[in-house]
């Protein structure tokens, strides 16, 4: 072997190797760089904002560009009950779909029919929202809505939150809505927990004589609890910050009203419908802040969710 | 007597949760069904030739989505032309690199978040740090925008596929001796490939639907443009602006996009996930 | 501790520990390892037989909290030492391993990749260069016809000869063999041990095994380790019929392990 064009080869070697490393570890540094970006860039955007409201921006119900004067509390609101509704809808409705594609369907079905539970993910939301527009609300102004404002629309206390008149669009629309578009990604990580769940542990439970029903129940969900929370944290998390199909059938109303079936206004719909068109610093800057609020919240709620589901990873390290 | 009842209910229960479970598949099932009905009989009569050949119309005017397909096609590339470079590389390091020091973990964790941040909250960012700046909207600040997204997708997928290789090829490599750059790119990113391509295909599928950071950053354009630095239409925001409009052409050529880019989604999920299936068993 | 002399030698081992962590996964080995012949590391599974073979190409160094203390001399430089170039000592030292490990690439990159690392050679002198690695791993007559192919849509046994290929095409002084027959069917493990006798007319080899009859078929020195201690090591034939230590001989007779 000419040893010495080998020394030669070794350094150059040496020298992509850590040209290599470098360039990896610099790209991986930009998702760090990227997330501070984000919040320095969102934050430098609503300084006029915070500098003429302050903290009172938060509970403010006001939203008058004429006056400029700003206050997030409605599309807060809307923010959080739709997102709320759409989980109260979707985590039993995911909880089934994931014990039907892990413990009932027949095997030749269970692969497409998951793939097409996860085709509801794949739709983009846009399309969500002009189906929303344009078939689901008239169908639920004419058929459900009138419905409920007879029937539950007249109990105590919880009837004027279904009171009110028929339109179609409003905060209980969009929150149905929102619900089928996080179902599969609840449904995803539901399904992935439930196979983390040893083979093992559940056939002695079947083999003390029990249930399908009572192995989920009893021995799968108190075994993946965390990950199942998390996985409802990731939905909530897509929940709050969906865009577009919120915006269709919102309504855009800044105006706080009790009932679901009226109008109302999420803090990314504010976004869509009013960001390009804000004229003045002020009102520019108000929905800056609205951004930077709602990036706040998901980060919050993410994080939750990625600790738990990391929390469930590191047991199943210790299992296996 | 007592432990027959008890063996009834428990079996009743047990029906009953399952009849459930049954439900709430149909309950899925329907939603999907219902809309891609819906897309189909709106859209599929929309979907003239001219849908291909003409640009957006004045309202009560007829034309296509030329323009706006074409723009959606050049950011859709644009994006993931920047996005999946980096991306891999992340990737690797958080495979490859990434066993010791706290900057993996840390990456790992805030990647997995913005991998599901609003991608609304994206469009302002680009809008504060690029438009704002050059004062008008353009198309690369879209492309820039869907390259934000595409990064902590291909990330994810990179890492997790690296992870699938058994530590032996690794090792086999390191044993003649191979430099740790050549085994990477040789070998371990080599026999992941199939894995990281299903990745980018999902990613390009999630970006060619995404609405919301476009409205801020390339918004739209009426006419033909191939200038990247200009305001560019894109299917999303012309869906959008002509589905929200009183004008039913401008809302039967929203129908017509609406159907292109479901359709094109979900073929690039369906064929990112054979694709994936047909790699993983034959190796 | 038995050191027993060795005619040849060409690998020392010298007071050499392992740790993972705080284990200590090795217990002062000495042994010399012999040149041109086959030496085979036994034991019960868990008694760093092959934790020992992969400190001699420092291996281990791929994982954090994994070292290594002690010397093992070849070529009289000491492969532990840390300013040993560890591409340079893989060039010297070939490895193949438990599970064939194909490359993603055609047949005849895999084994150009490895010398590629280390030398440019023509395009002629590449192709002699991979035909004869092939011939010397007893595979060049049944892929000389599909060189393009990919390495991996070879069966099993084929494949492991591919990796041998691919180590000795390097032109190594040393070969690692970790199990290197536990994958496979008897056909290919008979056909393997034979090759290994081929090939100790130019390497010096040392293999891992499991199965004690594999180790007296091909091997001229034996050593038998126990939770990390060597317990015997001397010429083959003297450690299957008559060792020395009563636990070598319970494991050899099967009482044990």
């Amino acid at each position: 072997m000419p040893m010495f064009s080998l020394e030669a080869r070794l350094k150059r070697q040496a020298m992509f190797d850590l040209l290599f490393r470098t360039l990896t570890r610099l790209s991986a540094f930009g998702v760090l760089a990227l997330l501070a970006a984000i919040i320095f860039s969102l934050v430098v955007g609503s300084m006029p904002a915070i500098h003429a409201f302050g903290f009172g921006f938060l509970g403010s119900s006001e939203w008058d560009p004429v006056n400029d004067k700003f206050g997030a509390l409605i599309p807060i609101i809307g923010t959080l009950i739709t997102s709320g509704i759409a989980l109260l809808i979707a985590i039993p409705v995911s909880f089934g779909i994931a014990i039907f594609l892990t413990e009932l369907s027949p095997r030749v079905l269970r692969r497409p029919l998951g793939i097409a539970i996860e085709l509801l993910a794949g739709i983009p939301s846009i399309i969500y929202g002009m189906w929303g527009l344009f078939v689901f609300a008239p169908l639920f102004a004419e058929h459900v809505e009138p419905w409920l404002n007879n029937h539950i629309g007249t109990l105590p206390y919880i009837g004027p939150f279904f009171s009110g008149p028929p339109m179609g669009i409003g905060l209980l629309t969009a929150s149905i809505i929102l619900s089928i578009m996080v179902i599969p990604f609840i449904t995803s990580v539901m399904r992935d927990v439930f196979d983390v769940v040893p083979t093992l542990l559940k056939e002695s439970a079947y083999g003390l004589g029990a249930t399908t029903w009572e192995v989920m129940w009893q021995v799968v969900l108190p075994y993946t609890k965390v990950g199942v929370v998390g996985g409802i944290m990731l939905g909530l998390g897509r929940a709050l910050g969906e865009t577009m199909a919120v915006t269709f059938v919102i309504g855009n109303a800044h105006d706080i009203s009790k009932s679901l079936l009226m109008p109302g206004n999420s803090i990314s719909s504010a976004l869509a419908n009013e960001f390009t068109e804000a004229v003045g610093e002020l009102y520019t800057s108000s929905l800056i802040e609205l951004g930077l609020i709602l990036f706040f919240i998901t980060f919050v709620v993410l994080s939750i969710a990625r600790y738990m589901l990391y929390k469930l990873g590191q047991r199943e390290g210790s299992y296996t | 007597m007592n432990k027959f009842d008890l063996y009834t209910r428990r079996r009743i229960v047990n029906a009953a949760g399952l009849a459930v479970s049954v439900l709430a598949m149909a309950f899925g099932l329907f939603w999907l069904c219902w809309i891609l009905w819906t897309l189909l009989e709106h859209g599929l009569p929309a979907l003239t030739s001219t849908v291909f050949t003409q640009m957006t119309p004045p309202p009560g005017s007829n034309g296509g989505l030329l323009n706006a397909i074409s723009g959606s096609l050049m950011m859709t590339v644009l994006g993931t032309i920047i996005g999946t470079p980096i991306g891999i590389l992340a990737g690797t390091y958080l495979a490859e690199f990434g066993q010791r020091g706290w900057m993996a973990p840390i990456t790992r964790f805030i990647n997995d978040i913005l991998l599901s941040a609003p991608s609304i909250v994206i469009g302002l960012f680009v809008y504060e740090i690029y438009v704002v700046h050059v004062k008008h909207f353009s198309g690369w600040a879209g492309a820039l925008a869907l390259a934000i997204l595409v990064i902590p997708i291909v990330i994810r997928t990179t890492e997790n596929m690296l992870r699938l290789v058994p530590s032996t090829l690794r090792e086999a490599a390191a044993a003649l001796g191979a430099p740790q750059w050549k085994i990477i790119n040789f070998v371990t990113l080599r026999a992941a490939r199939a894995g990281i391509i299903t990745g980018v295909m999902l990613a390009i599928a999630r970006i060619s639907g995404e609405t919301a950071p476009l409205l801020f950053t390339s918004l739209n354009n009426q006419f033909w443009s191939s200038n990247m630095d200009q305001p560019m239409a894109n299917l999303p925001v012309v869906i959008f602006q002509f589905a929200m409009s009183p004008y039913e052409d401008w809302q039967r050529l929203a129908w017509a996009g609406a159907l292109l880019i479901t359709l094109s989604v979900l073929t690039l999920n369906i064929v990112a996930r054979v694709l994936f299936r047909q790699s993983v068993t034959t190796h | 501790m038995s050191t027993e002399t060795i005619a040849n030698p060409k690998v020392f081992v010298k007071d050499l520990n392992f740790f993972y962590g705080n284990y200590r996964a090795l217990k002062d080995i000495n042994l010399n390892i012999a040149e041109k012949m086959v030496t085979a590391f036994i034991g019960p599974s868990g008694c760093g037989k092959s934790t020992l073979l992969r400190t001699f190409n420092r291996m281990y160094q791929l994982y954090p909290k994994q070292r290594a203390t002690g010397e093992i001399l070849l070529d009289g430089a000491n492969v532990l030492d840390a300013k040993q170039d560890l591409n340079m000592l893989r060039a010297k030292i070939g490895m193949v391993f438990q599970k064939p490990t194909p490359f993603p690439m055609s047949i005849y990159d895999n084994i150009a990749f490895g010398v590629k690392l280390y030398e440019s050679l023509s395009k002629h002198d590449m192709e002699a260069r991979v035909e004869w690695a092939l011939k010397k791993a007893a595979l060049w007559t049944e892929v000389k016809d599909k060189l393009k192919q990919s390495g991996t849509g070879l069966s099993g046994g084929q494949q492991q000869r591919l990796c041998i290929a691919r180590a000795i095409a390097v032109k190594p002084q040393v070969l690692l063999l970790d199990e290197p027959t536990s994958a496979l069917d008897p056909i290919s493990t008979a056909h393997i041990e034979k090759l290994i006798d081929e090939l100790k007319e130019d390497f010096t080899i040392v293999i891992v095994t499991h199965n004690m009859q594999q180790a007296a078929r091909v091997s001229d020195y034996t050593a038998y380790m126990y939770l990390g201690d060597l317990i015997e090591f001397g010429e083959t034939s003297t450690v299957f019929t008559n060792p020395k230590r009563k636990e070598t001989e319970d494991y050899i007779t099967g009482r044990f392990g």
